[in-house]
């Protein structure tokens, strides 16, 4: 295999690309990245640009808090509120998960309410088994089927289970994959094995979209979170996301700035726009509505929809709802007025 | 001004050009969108069109537009209740000038009057001064000093219940955003009061052996750009070393410190240990030179600042001077870039750049100037200018009409000297007084734009190469109230603040304040200490 590098660093250009480096294994075959892949010498040495800017740490969570401070009335919260809910990624990831349970959520996904002007959400989000469910009750309906796989969500299996797990997961029907990566590799500074997994599981993806869990409750430093998420890019990530939603923390706000600001950077340096789905802890119409903030005033329009954006969230919806009915009747309707699926 | 001149200018110049910038300009004529710069289709994750070259990366650009936009959200003002007209505020009491004029305080964001306002002349500052004098003798030298700590914290209290009022007039009478006012101005006011009144009964502490003593009448002279922190600045630490005070605001903003009066009144404060006079530049010449005065205090301009040292050469009054500053804010090549951006948006941006600390001179290492230049723009392109009382609002309006020619005067200067003007292109009321967010590149240490205080939301941005030569552009002012220095290496952080002559360094941040920091200048930016326990000294007489 020849390593075909079009990847960049920190917007200096080209980096030294990495000619015919050793493979790591078959299942490391190349070819599957549009455009010819990023460098990659697997087990050569030769990578990407993986060096990051500083963050530091009080002047980005001080951002990040005052964006949380925009004052959303009217129109605009409406507006927001919708645009949240069809970006969202239903989500389920219990032990006790059956057919019955996964088949309420995707109802729930194609139908959030029963008024019309509600859109339905982005994807439901299951382990691997449920997929089939998903799949066929959501058929038609334009409403994508996530799964998580790579030994979700340690990831401490061997890399040809998590590959397996991938390939049965879109062989199932998966339309889209929240992998995680192997965070103890990161903080063991091996960043060479982090960017190969990820390679070699947007491979095993084939034509489904590949969603990165950085895990960032995990990695401890907003530099590691950027850093991580360079890394997820240039292995080619279509999205980068925060969390398992198993770790505390999860999404925040400032960790998401500092992932959007790593998107923003790699978009400059390659023209790519890589999505970004923060997910874990955000249960509020008003948590959404400042995640919407930091994209809107990051990245702009172009990442204003669910191609580029999504959330994680399994009970975020109910209360996006109820913040709509409220704008819209003037009060707030109790609980059991919204189906609880 | 007209609208012609929030156009973008942008330079194309050392941009490397195409990025997107072709259709720079667009927004100011688009009006609806905010500070929309390229018309971009929203929506899709399609990438750019790579263009001729195929690079997609050089078609990249950034549209901040309308596909999700925030409706207004103004700050209800129907609670606030403005009197026609305001009387000076003399031993206690609301008198008349004896000259019989008033001046009207205007809107600057609507350019409507908002009040009538006592105009006092050489006779009604004596008045004044006879009254503060009769109050220190009466009162409140003889009061012990735990009770005029308790006075202090009265103040601080009221403060705090009336500060969304305090708040909202602040930003009508001075344009600058109610966000700021009220996340900033009014907690800082009420923190220094707080603080202070915590100092009331400690002087022997803060300076042991040194038998500190109050000097008697303080007179006290402020700017408009903080109306009523910098009356808090002068007040708290006054009263708390047990002086008693002749303030006179400045003529455009002179609301928030007659509501002060008000709430000074309500803590039953004695008559006269807190006068308030209103005026232009004739009634602070009044105060400053007036006999019965031992102290002036005095923040603003360099000029007046310089005129008013003149005067009192020779008097024997105790003098401070707080005035212009040029300050630069030095961003290594290593420094965390996103950050850094925020930090010069905060420097410069900040209450309109009428701040004298403003981080008006970038000085940016050469080989991320390129980076640093597209990361300020794309943040400027999220700044939303207008109504100050939008909760939105991110800038709001140039303080008068003789500001804003100042800064206008100042921004044609850069443009015939030569530097690259960029503004941002965002709709302006048209009425009031506005100017646009602007930064000029290309700016040389000679430019008039590096060397004036333009206190203007007006960046000017050079590049250095070493730090030896970022330190040296640095210094090189006439100025050195602050500074700012941007790196990850906190050795480097240390090593820049020791040789940076400047009253204050912020590291990795900028324009942040707190009542325990002094806060003072070198050079022309002037002498003494606000802030802090070193703040207390310029109202004592220490042996």
């Amino acid at each position: 295999m020849a390593a075909h590098g079009n990847g960049s660093g920190n917007g200096a250009g080209p980096v030294p690309r990495a000619e015919g480096g050793a493979r790591a294994g078959g299942a490391l075959e190349g070819g599957a990245m549009a455009g010819g892949a990023m460098a990659r010498g697997a087990r050569s040495g030769q990578y990407p640009d993986f060096s990051a800017p500083a963050v530091d740490r009080v002047m980005v969570e001080e951002r990040a808090a005052a964006l949380g401070k925009r004052s959303l009335k009217k129109e605009a919260k409406v507006a927001g509120l919708k645009l949240a809910i069809s970006m969202m990624d239903l989500t389920t990831l219990e032990g006790r998960d059956s057919s019955g349970k996964v088949l309420q959520l995707c109802q729930k996904a194609m139908r959030p309410h029963e008024r019309a002007d509600v859109p339905a959400c982005a994807a439901v989000c299951v382990y691997p088994t449920l997929v089939p469910v998903a799949k066929k009750a959501l058929a038609g309906s334009g409403v994508k089927v996530a799964s998580v796989a790579t030994a979700f969500p340690s990831g401490l299996s061997p890399l040809s289970v998590k590959l397996a797990d991938v390939r049965e997961a879109v062989a199932l029907g998966a339309d889209e994959i929240d992998m995680v990566i192997d965070r103890g590799a990161m903080l063991a500074g091996k960043h060479g094995s982090v960017f190969d997994e990820i390679v070699a599981v947007k491979e095993a993806c084939g034509e489904a979209h590949l969603k990165v869990i950085l895990e960032t409750g995990e990695l401890g430093t907003y530099d590691r979170v950027r850093k991580a998420s360079q890394i997820a890019m240039l292995a080619g990530a279509d999205f980068i996301k925060t969390s398992t939603g198993k770790v505390t923390p999860a999404a925040t706000p400032a960790v998401t700035l500092v992932m959007l600001e790593a998107i923003r950077d790699f978009y400059y340096a390659t023209g790519k726009r890589i999505g970004m789905k923060p997910a874990g802890g955000i249960r509020t119409a008003k948590q959404a509505l400042h995640y919407l903030v930091l994209v809107k005033e990051t990245l702009g329009d172009a990442w204003l929809n669910a191609d580029l954006f999504r959330f994680g969230a399994s009970t975020l919806l109910n209360d996006v709802l109820m913040q709509l009915e409220k704008e819209r009747t003037g009060a707030y309707q109790g609980g059991d007025y919204f189906s609880k699926d | 001004m007209s609208d012609d001149s929030s156009t973008a200018k942008a330079a194309a110049s050392g941009e490397g050009s195409a990025r997107g910038r072709g259709t720079a300009g667009s927004g100011s004529e688009g009006g609806r969108e905010h500070g929309a710069q390229v018309a971009v289709t929203a929506g899709g994750g399609s990438a750019v069109s790579a263009g001729s070259s195929g690079d997609p990366a050089r078609a990249a650009a950034l549209a901040f537009g309308d596909a999700w936009t925030y409706a207004p959200s103004v700050e209800a003002r129907d609670h606030v209740k403005l009197a026609s007209r305001y009387e000076l505020f003399v031993g206690g009491r609301w008198v008349a000038p004896s000259s019989g004029r008033y001046f009207e305080t205007l809107n600057p964001a609507t350019e409507e009057k908002l009040a009538e306002v006592a105009e006092a002349s050489e006779k009604d500052v004596d008045l004044a001064v006879q009254a503060a004098r009769s109050a220190y003798e009466r009162y409140w030298s003889k009061l012990r000093p735990l009770d005029r700590g308790k006075y202090i914290y009265r103040i601080a209290r009221a403060l705090q219940e009336k500060a969304r009022e305090f708040a909202i007039v602040e930003s009508l009478d001075g344009g600058k955003p109610i966000k700021e006012s009220r996340d900033i101005d009014l907690p800082l006011a009420i923190a220094h009061f707080f603080y202070y009144a915590g100092w009331a009964d400690k002087l022997a502490y803060a300076f042991p052996g040194q038998n500190p003593r109050a000097l008697g009448v303080a007179g006290q002279i402020i700017p408009w750009n903080f109306p009523l922190l910098m009356a808090a600045w002068k007040l708290a630490p006054a009263l708390a070393t047990g002086n008693t005070c002749v303030l006179k605001p400045a003529e455009t903003t002179p609301l928030t410190s007659l509501l002060l009066a008000k709430v000074i009144e309500e803590a039953d404060l004695p008559p006269g240990v807190v006068n308030i006079v209103t005026g232009a530049g004739a009634t602070g010449a009044a105060l400053a030179q007036h006999q019965g005065v031992d102290k002036v205090a005095f923040t603003g301009s360099t000029e007046v600042g310089k005129r008013i040292q003149r005067q009192l050469a020779g008097t024997g009054k105790k003098l401070t001077l707080e005035l212009g500053g040029k300050a630069a804010n030095i961003v290594f090549e290593d420094a965390p870039l996103d950050q850094a951006v925020e930090g010069i948006i905060a420097g410069i941006f900040f209450n309109q750049g009428h701040v004298c600390c403003a981080g008006s001179r970038l000085l940016v290492e050469e080989g991320i100037h390129e980076a640093l230049v597209r990361k300020l723009r794309d943040r400027m392109a999220t700044m939303r200018v207008g109504d100050p009382l939008d909760k939105n609002t991110d800038v709001g309006a140039i303080n008068s009409r003789a500001q804003l020619d100042r800064i206008e005067e100042l921004v044609a200067a850069g443009e015939r000297e030569g530097a690259t003007r960029y503004t941002l292109g965002c709709p302006l009321p048209q009425r009031g007084y506005w100017f646009a967010p602007t930064f000029f590149t290309g700016v040389s240490q000679s430019h008039r734009i590096a060397r004036e205080e333009i206190f203007g939301p007006v960046l000017s941005v050079m590049t250095f190469r070493t730090p030896d030569e970022a330190i040296e552009k640095a210094n090189n002012t006439m100025y050195g109230l602050s500074a700012g220095v941007w790196t990850d290496k906190g050795a480097r952080s240390f090593w820049v603040a020791q040789r940076l002559r400047a009253g204050v360094v912020w590291a990795n941040t900028f324009n942040k304040f707190d009542p325990s920091s002094p806060f003072g200048g070198y050079k022309e930016s002037g002498f003494g200490r606000e802030g802090g326990r070193q703040g207390l000294l310029a109202y004592l007489e220490v042996e």
